[in-house]
């Protein structure tokens, strides 16, 4: 669908499908999760069906949840390289925090803080995989030593987890115009040349 | 599994009082490693009573039988054959939940009321709350709960609650047929071990001692060892046992700490919209853009 011609496609249908049961899956994850982590957040397994249904789904919306993520990790990878210009943009995120963008170094596709996000949710996702293996009971069982280790790296890159994606669902309500790029795809010229001006550049030629 | 109760010292994953409006003595159970003969009428008593039948097993070519504890062989007798002196030494030891002070397995338990310690020091697992998810099993400091392939609970010996409750003692200790274990209050206990050990003393085992680890605040199942000094020998009892310090972390600071700093993300978030306002579009960039559209 196109509302208007003159918008531009930041996302493909394949994409944003890609980003959506990535989400869900975060979703559900986190919300059983957090339930064997503290007795406040327990009565979130009732969206399951129970502690135990809980117990039963969660390591393998992770498994299926790892898998979308390395299709999403590989789709989007390039895109998230670095450079010296995102890491003037970090050095000077308190600007953009503030509300005063208009001064930030000018951008590509993806900010120096959404590059950020995106390595460190790829740090956060191995972790929670490979420490999600080493606890998963009903699977496997390692030397206890290991478990134990396991359940901290979980919990900690768990709540890392979070956290990240708090902040990045958060800078999407934050900076208006961006959930339809999630939506449906696209967003506006103007959206683009405030927020991403080299993209903006490269898509227009303006 | 017993039935509820008043004198329930502490719950898992809950953080209110539990019902303990009735107190009572600490008990324990005293196993005298000196005098068992390994006859595993204990392993007997606690199927009958408990009435849970294991599978039966293969011959491994030792005595150990079970090999190991399972969701149905709540205590196991095994068998160390250790060289002191000069001589062998058949040292037996009935293994079990040690119904810890300080237990590592409700720490772990993410399950309210999965896990009970009573006033009398009794550790228990109320199988209808369990999710088993195993979460005992990595907090316990002695490796005991065992989850079941068939029901996916975990379980472990119950020191029979349902007995001490009506002033019963535990059905191993009823079999025991020299006397090796023994049941009453912890003090008692300790006063009968104490006769034991220079009774051993005399004979020859002088570091001879009772095992009542400091480390998880004491046990309500007690060992009266020869080799008190050196209680590996006895098929790898820990020596020093405490919960690790990575269950401490993850079931301790790490969830008071972590709850807030998403909290605080979150409310941050909440009010950092509320106080510096969306992040729009200007005005004039939209002009710009029309300007820039159309030439």
């Amino acid at each position: 669908m196109i509302r208007d011609p003159k918008d531009l496609q930041r996302y493909t249908p394949q994409e944003r499908a890609n980003h959506w049961v990535v989400g869900i899956s975060f979703i559900l994850l986190a919300l059983s999760g957090l339930a064997f982590f503290h007795p406040a957040f327990y009565p979130l397994s009732q969206l399951f069906g129970g502690g135990t249904w809980a117990r039963i789904l969660h390591p393998y919306i992770g498994v299926f949840m790892a898998f979308f993520f390395v299709l999403m990790f590989l789709r989007f990878r390039k895109l998230n390289a670095m450079t010296p210009t995102d890491k003037e943009w970090l050095s000077r995120i308190g600007e953009m925090v503030d509300g005063d963008d208009h001064n930030m170094p000018e951008q590509g596709k993806y900010n120096g803080g959404q590059k950020a996000m995106f390595w460190a949710s790829v740090v956060c996702m191995a972790l929670l995989l490979v420490s999600g293996v080493l606890i998963w009971r009903a699977q496997f069982s390692p030397p206890v030593e290991l478990v134990r280790f396991g359940a901290v790296v979980h919990a900690v890159a768990a709540v890392a987890m979070i956290a990240l994606i708090v902040i990045h669902a958060y800078a999407a309500i934050w900076v208006k115009g961006t959930i339809r790029a999630m939506w449906y795809g696209t967003v506006t010229r103007a959206w683009a040349r405030q927020h991403h001006r080299a993209w903006y550049r490269e898509m227009t030629g303006k | 599994m017993a039935l509820q109760s008043l004198d329930i010292k502490q719950r898992s994953a809950t953080t209110t009082p539990a019902p303990s409006v009735r107190q009572t003595t600490a008990v324990a159970k005293l196993i005298d490693v000196s005098t068992c003969i390994g006859c595993k009428a204990c392993q007997a008593a606690c199927m009958e009573w408990n009435d849970i039948r294991d599978e039966v097993g293969i011959n491994h070519g030792v005595f150990d039988n079970p090999v190991d504890l399972t969701a149905k062989s709540w205590t196991v007798m095994r068998f160390a054959e250790v060289e002191e002196k000069g001589r062998l030494e058949w040292l037996i030891r009935k293994d079990g939940c040690m119904h810890c002070a300080d237990p590592g397995c409700l720490k772990a338990c993410p399950a309210p009321g999965a896990i009970v310690q009573y006033a009398n020091g009794i550790v228990d697992f109320h199988e209808e709350h369990c999710i088993g998810c195993g979460y005992c099993i990595t907090g316990c400091p002695f490796n005991v709960p065992r989850i079941s392939k068939e029901d996916g609970k975990a379980y472990k010996c119950s020191l029979c609650s349902d007995r001490v409750a009506v002033g019963q003692a535990p059905a191993c200790a009823k079999a025991c047929p020299t006397g090796a274990i023994q049941f009453g209050s912890k003090e008692d206990m300790k006063d009968y071990a104490a006769r034991r050990i220079g009774d051993l003393k005399e004979r020859g085992f002088d570091k001879a001692g009772l095992y009542d680890p400091a480390g998880v605040g004491g046990t309500h199942v007690l060992y009266v060892l020869h080799h008190a000094d050196r209680p590996q020998l006895y098929n790898g009892l820990p020596a020093d046992p405490g919960i690790s310090p990575l269950v401490s972390l993850w079931k301790g600071a790490a969830k008071p700490l972590a709850s807030l700093a998403l909290g605080a993300v979150a409310l941050g978030s909440l009010f950092h919209y509320v106080m510096k306002g969306p992040n729009e579009v200007s005005k004039e960039t939209e002009r710009d853009v029309e300007k820039e559209t159309e030439q």
